[in-house]
């Protein structure tokens, strides 16, 4: 895992004269999150592999303002978005690619109203379409025959019906899809979603992560595939708070193709 | 006096109406307490969604039991109220089953009826049998005790009486039609009460007549006073299903509005050319609250929501936080609100229609900020409302209220909210080693 990946920024692209067919909105986890940055890096390479002309902004993202949306706080969010279009419209961005289904669904669902109007997809769904246009190719590899469940981040899921692109991407690998009893419109939050990944939970018989670690676990997967990096953090603390990292992985679905390609 | 029946039914059914009318205008005022909402646009989708998730009953199907139970019981009171128009005619007019002169036709129609009154009876017998005996989780949590609880059984008994003197009735006219007593002609096909039918034998016929009127009054007065239940009841879904599904938000459910309020604010901020001192361009009446304190603040669609709801709890059972043991309970959330319009409601009819502050808040003295801080926006809840009800954008505009007009965030919220306003991340990382990822290894 350590050939080079090429990262080219808005800014450099834009002294070069050049325009990249999508920018990749990293977010603040794939951005600072030792987790996540590793999801960033294998995307990256699928990205690189596949020929895709694309750009992030580098020091000039900042945070969607989800966070802070979801909390409550209207000021914080609109600021961040007022700033954020600023910068993708100066850039004259028309594509987002963004591996977090946070990020994903405000620049999608809620920029939009405040002028900021974007072709925004979730990581999975843009490897699929390089998947169907023949731009990358994804064997089995060492997934072969793996029992894999997927988890629904909210998100993705419920808030976008996005359903189908992480399941085939997954079924590609010539692995053994398996589904939790609540999946799909029916998924369990992982327990972060609504900020609360930034605060202690509130009084109660059990945390959400616990549970549905458990649910996930009930499938006897050798991997739990995600495909948001805060669903990732909570499943990856569920599991080891069920002693069970030694035997199941919490992969980002990103990530289990960049490995399958041996990236 | 042989027109005494007439005008007594004529004054219950004026009494009937003119009540139930009289709490439709109350309804209607509360939920236009709510403030303001454009949900005009796309009719025809709206149209579509109503008919199939109010009319057609599409997100029933998740959990099949109730829902063939619930096809009974809704189905049979829909078709089985046809039968009041004709109840309404011979009241009125002093006939006997006045619709009989469709001959065939109407046998197929009675004896319909009595199947559907059957599977009415079924239903609602192993709805309490579910609530009472079986106890289910989901009909049994804490906000269902009480009133809630008592009210869930009354619309079974009352759906239940209703029914019986309906085949009753008929198995009086049946067998009365058999023995050719007084005016009771052939008429009507009765395949359920005709097994109750031979119970009358060797009773005085002047006796089964009576118990036949005792029927058919006891019948239309249930069916009058139910519909002046309903305002009181969770029963009220019968009707606001239908507008409520109408006006759902057919947006994704993961787009939250962007607050109008702030949005001004915020472009003021942005704009390098704004004139701090200038005079603001409309007239400064109260400034608009940010985000919902009390019901007033809310919009009419979550005020009808809250009227709609039929206490099903499918939210609460499928809401990570409930089911982990938490206080948030979707359900509640939509009980607290309709409690407190209700209340509110008696402060506007005791005071001439005017609002008087009693003190309390639909904050705080009916939803807790421990309930609100514990929600994940996961859009479960929303998904599951058999009837398109949104728990969570109420959850939403009460937090609001609590960031923003009274900056009461637990601690590490605010402190998630300064990074983000400071270093534009929810963490303390600055900005500009947002890319350092790249060159790590
Ligand atoms: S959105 Fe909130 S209230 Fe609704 S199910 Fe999810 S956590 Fe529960
Ligand atoms: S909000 Fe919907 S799902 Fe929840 S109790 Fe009311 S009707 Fe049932």
């Amino acid at each position: 895992m350590s050939q080079n990946i090429v990262v080219p920024t808005m800014a450099e692209m834009m002294s070069r004269g050049e325009t990249p067919e999508v920018l990749f909105w990293v977010g603040c986890s794939g951005s600072f999150d030792d987790r996540a940055k590793k999801i960033t890096k294998a995307f990256v390479k699928l990205l690189n592999k596949a020929n895709v002309s694309f750009a992030v902004l580098g020091t000039e993202e900042g945070c969607t303002g989800d966070p802070a949306k979801r909390a409550g706080n209207e000021f914080a969010f609109q600021m961040q978005a007022m700033m954020n279009i600023q910068v993708l419209d100066g850039y004259e961005v028309k594509k987002i690619v963004t591996a977090c289904p946070h990020c994903f669904n405000t620049l999608k669902n809620e920029y939009p109203d405040l002028g900021g109007k974007y072709e925004v997809v979730h990581h999975t769904e843009f490897l699929k379409s390089l998947l169907d246009q023949g731009k990358l190719s994804i064997e089995g590899g060492q997934f072969k025959g793996k029992r894999i469940t997927f988890h629904d981040p909210c998100y993705l899921g419920r808030a976008n019906k996005v359903y189908e692109a992480p399941r085939q991407l997954i079924e590609k690998l010539d692995a053994e899809l398996v589904e939790m009893k609540r999946s799909r419109a029916n998924g369990f939050c992982c327990g972060a979603g609504g900020a609360q990944l930034f605060k202690e939970p509130e009084h109660g018989d059990k945390e959400v992560h616990v549970e549905r670690t458990e649910e996930a676990l009930g499938t006897q997967p050798e991997i739990i595939a995600a495909g948001c990096p805060f669903c990732n953090t909570m499943l990856t603390d569920g599991v080891k708070f069920k002693e069970k990292e030694s035997e199941v992985k919490v992969m980002d679905v990103a990530e289990l193709i960049a490995n399958a390609e041996d990236l | 006096m042989q027109y005494l029946g007439q005008v007594l039914f004529l004054l219950l059914l004026v009494a009937g109406f003119g009540f139930f009318i009289k709490n439709i205008k109350k309804l209607i005022r509360n939920i236009k307490l709510g403030r303001d909402i454009d949900r005009s646009d796309n009719p025809k989708a709206r149209m579509r969604n109503m008919i199939r998730v109010a009319l057609g009953q599409s997100k029933m199907g998740k959990r099949p039991i109730p829902a063939i139970l619930h096809i009974f019981v809704y189905v049979g009171f829909i078709i089985i109220n046809i039968e009041m128009l004709e109840i309404i005619i011979d009241g009125l007019f002093g006939t006997h089953r006045v619709f009989s002169f469709l001959g065939v036709g109407y046998d197929f129609l009675i004896g319909f009826f009595e199947v559907l009154a059957f599977l009415v009876i079924f239903g609602v017998v192993v709805f309490w049998i579910r609530r009472n005996v079986i106890k289910l989780k989901r009909l049994n949590q804490p906000e269902m005790e009480g009133w809630a609880k008592r009210d869930a059984n009354n619309i079974i008994y009352i759906e239940t009486i209703l029914m019986c003197f309906f085949l009753i009735m008929n198995a009086a006219d049946g067998y009365l039609q058999s023995i050719g007593h007084g005016h009771y002609f052939q008429a009507g096909s009765f395949p359920i009460s005709g097994l109750i039918s031979p119970l009358f034998e060797g009773m005085n016929p002047d006796t089964v007549a009576l118990i036949e009127r005792f029927c058919w009054w006891g019948h239309i007065i249930g069916v009058m006073l139910f519909m002046n239940y309903l305002y009181y009841s969770k029963h009220l879904h019968i009707f606001l299903a239908f507008p409520n599904t109408y006006y759902a938000n057919l947006k994704p459910q993961g787009e939250f509005n962007n607050l109008e309020s702030v949005k001004k604010e915020v472009a003021l901020m942005m704009d390098p050319n704004a004139d701090p001192f200038a005079a603001p361009a409309e007239p400064v009446g109260e400034p608009e609250k940010f985000g919902a304190q009390d019901v007033m603040d809310l919009n009419w669609v979550q005020l009808m929501n809250a009227y709609s709801c039929t206490e099903c709890g499918r939210c609460t059972s499928s809401c990570p936080q409930n089911t982990t043991g938490k206080k948030l309970s979707p359900r509640k959330i939509m009980m607290s609100t309709r409690d407190r319009l209700e209340d509110v409601s008696k402060i506007l009819d005791a005071n001439a229609g005017q609002f008087v502050d009693d003190g309390k808040t639909l904050l705080n003295d009916y939803i807790t900020p421990e309930e609100l801080w514990a929600c994940n926006t996961c859009n479960a809840c929303v998904e599951e409302c058999p009837i398109d009800i949104s728990p969570l954008s109420i959850i939403m505009d009460m937090r609001r209220y609590l960031v923003m007009e009274q900056s009461a965030a637990p601690v590490e919220l605010n402190n998630m909210m300064q990074n983000i306003e400071n270093n534009a991340a929810p963490w303390q990382y600055n900005q500009m080693d947002r890319l350092n990822w790249k060159d790590e290894n």
